[in-house]
C-alpha cells in the first residue's frame, strides 16, 4: 500500500475529526485550560484513530492500534460506572516464545502489538510503523502551518 | 537414521535462513533512520540500529504530542472552515 494513499486517508480522517470538535461559543471560554486540555486529549486520540483506520487491518501493528483505540473508547464510555484499571499486560497470551532478548524489549513497548510478535515480524512491522509515523508528522505539520497563517 | 540426519540438517538450515532474514530486516531499518542512513557504508551493529530505532520512534511520538498541543491551541482561535478548505485544496494539488 502506497504511503501517498495512507497520507490522503489519514489527512481526510484527521480533518474530519478536527471539524467535529465541539465549537466554543464565547471567545473567552476558548482559552480556558480545561477546554484546551480536553481538546488536546481528543486530538491525540484522533491521531491514533485516523492512522489506524487509514492503514486498516493489513498490518499487525495497525490491528493492535485499532484494538487499543476501541478499548480506549469503551473505557471512556464506562468510566462513569466503575474506576477500573486495565490490566492489559496480564491479559497477554501466556507462554509464547518471543525472540530477541533484552535489546528488543524497549522496541516491543514502542510498536503497537509488539509485545507478542516474533522477532522477524517485529522488525518488519517497525519499518512500516516508522514510515506511517513519519507521514503522520508530515501531515500534522502541514495542518499546523496552514492554521497558523 | 537417515531421517534423523536430514531433520538435523533441516533445522540447521532453517536457523541460518532466519539469521540472514533478521540481518536483512535490520539493514532495512537502518535505511529508515536518518541518523544511520549516511553511515550505511560502515558496519553498524544490530544493537546500535535497534537503539537508534527506539530513540527515533520516541522522537516521532513526542513530535506528534507537541503538534497535537499546538493544534488544540490553534483551534481555539481560528476559523476552522476556511482554513480546512485551504488545506484540502493544497493537499490535492
Amino acid at each position: 500500500m502506497k504511503q501517498s494513499s495512507i497520507k490522503t486517508r489519514f489527512t481526510y480522517g484527521f480533518l474530519r475529526t478536527l471539524k467535529r470538535l465541539p465549537k466554543t461559543r464565547a471567545k473567552s471560554s476558548s482559552f480556558s485550560p480545561e477546554e484546551i486540555s480536553k481538546r488536546c486529549r481528543i486530538i491525540k486520540l484522533a491521531t491514533d484513530a485516523s492512522m489506524a483506520s487509514a492503514v486498516g487491518p493489513r498490518r499487525a501493528w495497525s490491528r493492535a492500534l485499532i484494538r487499543r483505540v476501541r478499548s480506549q473508547r469503551r473505557q471512556r464510555q464506562r468510566q462513569w460506572l466503575v474506576m477500573r484499571r486495565t490490566r492489559r499486560g496480564e491479559r497477554k497470551k501466556g507462554g509464547k516464545e518471543v525472540g530477541g532478548g533484552g535489546q528488543t524489549d524497549s522496541l516491543r513497548k514502542l510498536v503497537p502489538g509488539g509485545e507478542t510478535m516474533e522477532l522477524c515480524t517485529l522488525l518488519g512491522e517497525t519499518a512500516h510503523y516508522i514510515k506511517c509515523l513519519t507521514t503522520q508528522v508530515q501531515v500534522m505539520r502541514n495542518i499546523v502551518d496552514l492554521f497558523s497563517n | 537414521m537417515s531421517s534423523r540426519r536430514s531433520r538435523s540438517r533441516q533445522s540447521g538450515g532453517v536457523s541460518r535462513i532466519t539469521e540472514d532474514q533478521i540481518g536483512d530486516l535490520v539493514s532495512k531499518l537502518q535505511q529508515l533512520i536518518p541518523e544511520l542512513r549516511s553511515r550505511s557504508s560502515d558496519k553498524v551493529s544490530a544493537s546500535k540500529v535497534l537503539q537508534e530505532t527506539c530513540n527515533y520512534i520516541k522522537n516521532l511520538h513526542r513530535e506528534v504530542d507537541d503538534l497535537s498541543d499546538r493544534l488544540s491551541e490553534l483551534l481555539a482561535s481560528t476559523d476552522t472552515n476556511s482554513a480546512q478548505a485551504a488545506i484540502i485544496r493544497s493537499l490535492l494539488m
